[in-house]
């Protein structure tokens, strides 16, 4: 039996392969058991009530069944994927509003350059990576960062949530967005 | 050619989390189609935004959830997407909002041979393109919010910085400019705002009346 809180991304990406491969629904049970409930808080923190949460994050999951096929490990990890799914149902849901997206097969598209030699490895974000760098920042960048996730742009809510005026917000998530990208690169090169 | 003016790290991060209005998504998704940069910016701030719904404590879900979620997988309606025809002078997102392409977009004269073509969106903002004749200036101004404008054709100056198809400027209460178009061919851009322009002098103020800039 795997420890279902402790699994690490590759496994996410390795259930939802076998559910797009084969439509492996213990696979999907496992996926459902560790993101529904996160699914429905991050739709709470959001202000939806209780039975609108339940509701979404039962739709996001039937949303991750429905389009697994799509998923391409190449491109994003399986978690960035399901939070998509979240995100876009949260604005189409509770705020109720349009995300205008680029299209992926728009002749205008300007192409991606090709990875340095070096990157080929990590060809998207590495989530546990992230996270242990999160973990890393100071707690007050810390806290911005996790407050930009949950309150509108241009941030008014979070300068009176921190009592700070909206320059200090802005210049704050800045220097931890810049902090964040150090660590990252530190504990990249620290590994290898 | 890659574009050289880039979105902000706040900008990005509030679309990438969802928090943005759809006025100034419409811009940012616009200028990450011409701007690998960007997009992968983007990418990294989604990782930020994965592993805050990773941190979020589990709140628990209905008994029947499971077999809830499992009975509207399978009763989904197919999903037809949309058939958009697709072109290469106008990103697709604007597209999607002109329901044309930028040469079959009718305009309207705000003097001096600029003028403008307002775009709907369903919040506060005010998006609309402009088409600037070459080697005309936009009447100094300054703002009480912010501007984006995103050049779709030709270029233009402010100061010392030059704007190309695909660059984004970003402007807001602190900027004073008067931009002005390069010498070659018009300059088309797409410009989003949340409060009107402050011009700096009586005969654009009066034209402002009637435009809504």
């Amino acid at each position: 039996m795997i420890d279902v809180a402790s699994t690490a991304e590759h496994s996410w990406e390795a259930l939802l392969i076998a559910v797009a491969e084969t439509g492996d629904r213990d696979a999907f049970s496992r996926l459902f058991a560790h993101f529904a409930p996160r699914v429905k808080s991050y739709l709470l923190r959001h202000g939806s009530s209780p039975s609108q949460a339940e509701d979404i994050a039962q739709e996001t999951l039937a949303l991750l069944w429905r389009k697994a096929g799509l998923f391409d490990p190449d491109k994003a990890s399986a978690s960035t994927w399901l939070f998509r799914i979240a995100r876009n149902q949260m604005i189409d849901r509770i705020r109720r509003r349009q995300r205008p997206e680029l299209d992926p097969n728009d002749p205008l598209l300007a192409p991606d350059p090709e990875p340095a030699p070096d990157k080929q490895a990590s060809k998207h974000e590495d989530i546990t990576a992230v996270r242990s760098a999160l973990a890393q920042l100071p707690e007050k960048q810390r806290e911005v960062i996790m407050l930009s996730f949950f309150e509108e742009y241009p941030h008014p809510a979070i300068a009176e949530k921190l009592q700070l005026p909206i320059g200090t917000v802005k210049s704050r998530i800045r220097l931890a967005l810049a902090r964040l990208d150090s660590l990252l690169d530190r504990n990249a090169h620290g590994e290898s | 050619m890659e574009p050289r003016h880039h979105l902000p790290d706040d900008l990005l991060l509030a679309y990438a989390a969802g928090s943005l209005s759809e006025g100034w998504s419409l811009a940012v998704a616009s200028h990450l189609t011409y701007c690998p940069t960007c997009r992968q910016r983007d990418a990294a701030l989604e990782a930020i935004g994965t592993a805050a719904l990773e941190e979020m404590p589990p709140s628990p879900m209905d008994p029947h959830a499971f077999e809830a979620c499992m009975a509207r997988a399978e009763n989904f309606e197919e999903e037809q997407p949309a058939k958009l025809s697709m072109s290469a002078t106008t990103p697709a997102p604007l597209r999607h909002y002109l329901g044309c392409d930028l040469d079959a977009v009718k305009w309207s004269p705000l003097g001096g041979g600029i003028r403008q073509h307002l775009i709907e969106t369903g919040d506060e903002t005010r998006a609309r393109l402009l088409y600037i004749p070459p080697g005309e200036d936009v009447p100094q101004h300054t703002h009480q919010g912010l501007e984006l404008t995103l050049v779709l054709a030709g270029s233009f100056a402010d100061g010392d910085e030059e704007f190309h198809a695909g660059d984004i400027e970003v402007a807001d209460e602190t900027v004073d400019h008067t931009p002005i178009s390069g010498p070659n061919g018009p300059c088309i851009c797409l410009a989003v705002t949340n409060a009107p322009l402050v011009f700096r002098s009586w005969l654009p103020r009066m034209i402002q009346r009637f435009a809504k800039i």
